[in-house]
Formats: structure tokens, C-alpha cells, sequence
């Protein structure tokens, strides 16, 4: 499921809710994203007020949504979630959540895993930070698209777990 | 032709969307990319370096030889920066 919200989410809530009347779930795996104080670049490191996060609606989820299908055509998945928000946060808010239900705990961390690192490089979404120095919008990492890129190169089947 | 432009490239170019009627010689988003660089100098500067630009049509990524069409909605923004 794919949720692209203004709103803050309960993350208690948005778990049960993912696991509720299913019991053959072995586990939840979840990634919490949140707004640090600090610019990502070292050498930046300056005070980070607040951050608004610009997205394109309709293709965002589009892109989320073939991410969680890749997900679930490479992981034996029971449910997944995506939770991205949009607007202006401050340190400590919750950015996004990703949280995946499988039988077995293996899938269900690769899976959130696969669809944090996925999601970075392709969900079109762009953050600009107010600093004292004035707003400046974030440049993507390098370390993003290697991330990324391990997961395209490595051969589905070499992902899935067998024998379960 | 839409064409939406997000995050620094919105905030250079001084716009969001458009609707453009592009020469008949454009066939691709190359062509695209340079005609809108020769648009002025907002476009100029903002589209100065284009191995920081990415583009969608209609809500895919392409690359740079992907033909274009009239009624195509064609997205251009920075590498994205979410998560």
C-alpha cells in the first residue's frame, strides 16, 4: 500500500494494522525515516532549521508503486507499506516509514531494505533545507545511486529466500 | 507540449508548469533540452549543466533520445533527493 500524506502517521498503528488478522506473518520489518538537525555533507555541517519536501504528485506514486511490486515479485512478501510525506518538517519529524510483512524475517528485511534504497533514487521527491545561511535545496549522494545500483545488478533469484 | 519543473529548476526558471507549442523540428527530449536552454536566460542558466537534469514523460524516466509528442506531459527536475 502506498501513501503519499502531508499528515504524520502512527507508526504502532500502521503496523498492527499491516499484520492484523493474519497469522501466518512471521514478522514486520520497518524504516522510520527523520529530519536530523545536520546537512548530510560533512563538510556543511551547519544547523538544519527545518526541510520542505517538493514532490510530483501522480508520478510519485506511480514510482512507489512500481517499487513495491518489485519488491513483491522478488521477496515473498504478505503485505508492504509505503509512507512518504510532504511539506514542511522539523528535526525529529517522521519523513516516511516502509514496513514489509513476510513469514520469515530474512525476506521481510531485505524487502524493507530493497525498498528504502529504491526509493531514495527514483521517488521524485526533492528536499530544501533552511539553514541560518538561507534555503538550499539538498543534492543527491553519490552513495544513493550505489545503493541502488547493487540492488538492480543482483540477479532477483539470488535474493529470494529459498526453501521457505 | 506540459512541461512541469520541480524543486532548484522551478525555483531558476521562475515557473512550474507550461503549455508550449514546440517547432516541428523537436523530436526529442535533446532537442527539447536545447531549445529551452536558448529560451532566455533563465532557462540558460538553469539548464546550463545537464548531467544534473533528469526528465520524465509522462511519469517515467527517459532518457535523452526519447521522441516527443504533443500531447506528451514532460517533467524536469534535479536528481531527486527523498526518503
Amino acid at each position: 500500500m502506498i501513501r503519499v500524506q502531508r499528515e504524520d502517521f502512527d507508526i504502532g498503528v500502521e503496523l498492527d494494522r499491516l499484520a492484523a488478522g493474519n497469522h501466518r506473518i512471521g514478522g514486520i520489518a520497518s524504516f522510520v525515516g527523520l529530519v536530523r538537525d545536520m546537512s548530510p555533507i560533512a563538510a556543511r555541517a551547519d544547523h538544519v532549521s527545518a526541510l520542505t519536501l517538493e514532490h510530483y504528485p501522480g508520478m510519485t506514486e506511480k514510482k512507489l508503486a512500481e517499487i513495491e511490486l518489485e519488491a513483491h515479485r522478488r521477496w515473498p512478501l504478505d503485505a508492504s507499506l509505503i509512507i512518504h510525506r510532504y511539506g514542511r518538517l522539523v528535526p525529529g519529524d517522521r519523513i516516511v516509514l516502509v514496513a514489509t510483512v513476510s513469514p520469515h524475517r530474512e525476506a521481510a528485511l531485505a524487502a524493507c531494505h530493497f525498498l528504502i534504497d529504491w526509493l531514495k533514487t527514483d521517488a521524485p521527491f526533492w528536499k530544501s533545507e533552511e539553514t541560518p545561511e538561507g534555503e538550499r535545496w539538498v543534492e543527491a549522494r553519490p552513495e544513493d545511486d550505489e545503493a541502488t545500483r547493487r540492488w538492480r545488478s543482483s540477479h532477483p533469484s539470488d535474493d529470494q529466500i529459498a526453501g521457505n | 507540449m506540459k512541461i512541469l519543473y520541480f524543486a532548484w529548476l522551478r525555483a531558476r526558471i521562475g515557473c512550474a508548469e507550461e503549455q508550449l507549442a514546440l517547432p516541428s523540428e523537436i523530436r526529442d527530449v535533446e532537442g527539447l533540452l536545447s531549445w529551452l536552454q536558448r529560451r532566455g536566460p533563465r532557462y540558460a542558466e538553469a539548464l546550463h549543466d545537464l548531467s544534473v537534469v533528469r526528465v520524465a514523460v509522462n511519469q517515467d524516466y527517459v532518457g535523452r533520445d526519447h521522441p516527443l509528442d504533443d500531447g506528451d506531459e514532460v517533467a524536469i527536475f534535479p536528481p531527486v533527493t527523498g526518503g
